[in-house]
């Protein structure tokens, strides 16, 4: 943390605005974890700016008391690249949700994440539209029964860190709306990353979509659904953490074993290692714990300081608009 | 309607001295017509003739050999009065296969020059053409002066010293040709030779070969024995005021526009763009001018471009995003942004022919009505208009301005025909420029983002970054008073009608609407916006030499209109408005101003001829005549 910074708190981010989500929206919880974040932050108050596009989540910005701005639909990752390019300086943030960031916007998300550029980039993932009643969203499990889907969904979902991946992300990780100090430590890691920083906050909808993710986010019973990655650690689970999750060499795929059988290595969790974090991405319920934590890392030029670069090296010599108009062929009439 | 034909140009070439000429070059896709025709271009504006130009090239890169559909054709219009069209009719027409001749021999006056290469008229080629028989030895080119050599043989012999090849070799003939056009018209081959030699300095083999080919074709004109009433021409040298002059495209006038203005707003540009023909040229022109305050963006799709260009602005910069129509009409929703957020953008339309993919390398204006009104909500914006190549370039520093200083999204209105087609500029003098410089609002005392200026009605500007001034805006409607979400019904009525305010307010920023050519009063007005200048300068020109009470007013600024438009309209028994397109701007003069006026409408992919333009004239005033007799009788 940067010294000469003056001492916020949690309340100097917070705007003068009613916060408007429903009662029991995991968002009020993302909401508070991110405005204690900031104090923490290397960088002024000033610097912060949060993009938006449309959705319960994007209503975002307008609760912090920071720069901000609320966009159209899908489209708040051009709009951060807008900014990110006018001023490097700033910190920008992107908040978006499964429809808006993975339907709508899903070839913004592709390139923003493909060009690294140097963005915070929030997901709310509550697998449902919920500012437009309830329909089911890109992420919704098949089968998800909706207005607009009353006998069940027929769409396949996609995995949004999977595709994230996909897209050359360099930074790619999940968390959980509820989980404050986990939330905040990835993301923490997530602003110290140089690029597109992606990180899905798997998020409750009380009214549309409730209980969802109940299995990861419910104390009593989350050890056995979710493994939380460490670089470089063993990945194991459990209460007592007795659950490992190991590679079966043969078959290429992820199994879980228990802990402490010497037949069956378990596998350290490697930030680095794309293949491997394709694999943990993918983990899902019923045999595989839910994957939490920064699943993949890699440094990466990043866009914005490379067309910053760009930039400064044309301007070495800054141009002449006169020597520009008289450039190439001209000719002289005389009077 | 029965177009008047052109007059001047009917056996024009039977003088050594001709007034003015207008030469077509028109071979295949990959013969390298443009090549010629932007040499020639440099050479006649050297020699001191006025000129216009106007390439017409294929939407296909490289369609097959010998197609009709991938001529590639450059024509320009030179002479030694005021030239501001790339002329009706054709004097000469080079043509280097028989599409190129199919295609063309219809716009050469009766005893035109064409100019063919026989070796290209094989069997093959003239059945790609569709020619029964070989058009060189079927009389049917009678009509005309016709000079047919065997150039292929020619470059050949010329370049045989240099051992390029055969295909290499021949792809030296386009110089040939043009060396010996320059021979016909007297013209000065040295700038061409440097052109060739900057091109090729890396392969000084294919410079040479180019050079002696050019060289050959010019030697060929001066000792061959030519047929009776094929000689070098003179064209006089054109009366233009003093000062430096050098050959301007629309869409790099444009592109320099938008340097100039960002250095009189002493701002930041993000130009974020998505490649789109014709307006792709403005996007590659700043990609190269980074030494200036210009950075470009190729964005993944024109939703981004516009939205990265939002974001630019406000964070203090200016975005600028620029496409053609089917683009455009993706950015809509960004644009609407852009007003409700109020937030400078300019925003460059290059129109092509439509609907939908249409005529890509074609020019129209016939997205007028979708500049004005094509979003959702009620959304006004100024849309302004270039009429020339050269003035893109004011035009452009006007965007920036009228965007910066209102806070407006403003819609640029260029076209393919502009885009590509080039004239002569007068380079301006950089210092008698006017700076119009952004200050960014800093002061913390009192700050809300809905402050406002009183007389333009622009919403402050405060960028992110700036301490103590931390702000929200979005797209939800936002209280007058606070900047704050606000759904009150009162207070929509009230942003609404600021919105509109604010754009109107801008006609008294504006010049008055002058009159170009003629009186400020009389019987008829031909008004035109855009590129249809050229054509209607010319043929207003010469019905007034003709003694008919006719003016031109060409309007710039489409919204909101000059404040003395309507008056200025009234002093006139009639109203002619020629268009590209079935009819745009006469619906908005008529429903500002409920006058009558007359359309002259063409949607063929290329611009008015002048003699389209005055026979619609002539066509007025018999109209005119009759009900003056009619009054008369009755």
């Amino acid at each position: 943390m940067n010294e000469s910074l003056p001492k916020l708190t949690l309340k100097d981010f917070a705007s003068d605005q009613e916060v408007r989500w429903c009662p029991g929206c995991g968002d009020f919880a993302i909401l508070k974890t991110i405005q204690k974040l900031m104090p923490l932050l290397d960088s002024p108050k000033e610097n912060q700016v949060f993009i938006s596009g449309i959705g319960c989540s994007s209503r975002f910005p307008y609760y912090m008391n920071t720069y901000g701005f609320h966009t159209i639909h899908g489209r708040a990752p051009p709009v951060a690249t807008g900014v990110k390019l006018a001023n490097p300086e700033l910190d920008v943030w992107v908040v978006t949700g499964d429809g808006d960031g993975f339907s709508i916007g899903g070839n913004h998300m592709l390139h923003v994440l493909r060009r690294n550029v140097d963005l915070q980039i929030l997901l709310f993932n509550n697998e449902i539209y919920g500012l437009t009643k309830g329909q089911y969203s890109p992420t919704s499990q098949l089968g998800t029964r909706s207005p607009s889907s009353p006998e069940g969904s027929i769409d396949l979902p996609l995995s949004p860190c999977e595709v994230a991946l996909g897209s050359g992300g360099t930074f790619i990780a999940r968390s959980i709306d509820t989980e404050a100090k986990h939330l905040s430590k990835v993301t923490m890691r997530g602003y110290e990353h140089k690029g597109a920083a992606f990180i899905e906050i798997l998020q409750n909808c009380p009214i549309y979509n409730d209980g969802i993710f109940e299995q990861v986010k419910n104390k009593k019973i989350s050890a056995d659904f979710k493994v939380e990655l460490e670089h470089g650690k063993p990945i194991v689970f459990g209460k007592e953490g007795e659950k490992a999750i190991h590679l079966n060499r043969e078959t290429l795929t992820l199994e879980v074993v228990a802990t402490g059988n010497a037949d069956k290595e378990v596998l350290l969790h490697d930030e680095n290692n794309k293949i491997q974090a394709h694999m943990l991405a993918t983990m899902t319920g019923p045999d595989l714990p839910i994957a939490v934590g920064v699943i993949y890392r890699q440094d990466k030029s990043s866009f914005v300081d490379d067309s910053h670069q760009l930039l400064i090296k044309s301007r070495q010599t800054k141009g002449s608009l006169k020597e520009l108009l008289h450039s190439g062929h001209t000719w002289e009439v005389k009077g | 309607m029965e177009l008047a034909e052109e007059k001047l140009g009917e056996h024009h070439l039977d003088q050594k001295e001709v007034v003015d000429v207008v030469v077509r070059f028109a071979g295949d896709s990959g013969d390298g017509m443009q090549l010629v025709g932007a040499n020639f271009t440099d050479s006649t504006a050297l020699y001191g003739n006025d000129l216009s130009t106007f390439p017409d090239f294929p939407a296909e890169i490289r369609a097959p050999i010998g197609a009709t559909f991938g001529v590639s054709a450059f024509q320009i219009y030179f002479g030694a009065e005021d030239v501001t069209t790339a002329g009706d009719a054709l004097d000469v027409l080079v043509a280097m296969n028989p599409a190129a001749l199919v295609t063309n021999i219809a716009s050469l006056v009766e005893g035109g020059l064409v100019i063919v290469d026989r070796g290209a008229f094989t069997s093959k080629n003239l059945s790609k053409a569709k020619y029964q028989t070989n058009p060189l030895e079927d009389n049917s080119l009678d009509g005309f002066r016709v000079l047919d050599i065997d150039i292929s043989k020619h470059v050949l012999a010329a370049v045989e010293a240099f051992d390029l090849g055969h295909k290499a070799a021949l792809r030296c003939k386009n110089m040939w040709t043009l060396g010996l056009v320059m021979w016909l018209f007297d013209r000065d081959r040295k700038p061409t030779i440097e052109n060739i030699k900057a091109k090729f300095s890396k392969k000084p083999d294919i410079a040479n070969a180019n050079v002696a080919a050019l060289n050959a074709g010019h030697a060929y004109g001066e000792t061959a024995e030519l047929p009776t009433g094929i000689h070098v021409y003179k064209v006089p040298k054109a009366n233009v005021a003093p000062g430096t002059y050098r050959n301007m495209t629309g869409a790099n006038a444009l592109a320099w526009g938008l340097v100039a203005g960002s250095e009189l707003a002493d701002i930041d540009l993000l130009f974020a763009s998505y490649p789109i023909t014709p307006a792709s040229n403005i996007l590659h022109e700043l990609a190269n001018r980074k030494e200036f305050r210009v950075n470009t963006f190729q964005a993944e799709d024109e939703i981004a471009a516009v939205c990265a260009a939002i974001g630019a602005s406000f964070a203090g910069s200016l975005g600028i995003t620029s496409s053609s129509g089917p683009g455009i009409a993706l950015k809509s929703e960004g644009i609407s942004l852009a007003i409700a957020t109020e937030l400078p953008l300019v925003v460059i339309n290059t129109q092509r022919g439509g609907p939908s993919t249409g005529l890509p390398t074609k020019t129209e204006q016939s997205d007028l009505m979708m500049a004005l009104y094509g979003r959702h909500g009620d959304t006004p914006m100024p849309v302004i208009s270039a009429s020339t190549p050269v003035d893109c370039f004011e035009v452009a520093i006007e965007a920036i301005r009228l965007a910066i200083k209102y806070m407006t999204p403003v819609m640029l209105l260029s076209d393919g025909y502009l885009a590509n087609a080039s004239e002569p500029w007068k380079i301006p003098d950089v210092e008698s420029l006017t700076p119009f410089p952004v200050q960014h609002h800093k002061d913390t005392e009192g700050f809300k983002p809905s402050l406002r200026d009183k007389e333009t009605l622009a919403r402050v500007w405060a960028k992110p970054g700036t301490p103590g001034l931390e702000h929200r805006i979005g797209g939800i409607e936002r209280s007058f008073e606070t900047g704050d979400i606000s759904y009150d019904p009162d207070n929509h009525q009230a942003m609404t009608d600021l919105r509109h305010a604010k754009v109107a307010g801008i006609a008294n920023d504006i010049p008055l609407q002058q009159v170009c050519l003629g009186n400020e009063s009389g019987r008829l007005a031909v008004v035109g916006w855009g590129s249809t200048f050229g054509a209607i300068h010319q043929a207003v020109k010469r019905a007034r030499l003709e003694g008919l009470d006719v003016s031109h007013i060409q309007v710039r600024y489409i919204s909101p209109l000059p404040r003395n438009l309507g008056e200025l309209l009234s002093n006139f028994e009639a109203i002619l408005v020629p268009e590209m397109n079935t009819g745009q701007f006469i619906k908005l003069l008529r429903s500002e101003y409920l006058l009558d006026a007359e359309g002259v409408n063409k949607v063929s992919g290329q611009p008015f001829k002048i003699g389209e333009i005055l026979a619609a004239i002539h066509e007025e005033f018999v109209q005119l005549e009759s009900n003056v007799s009619r009054e008369e009788t009755s």
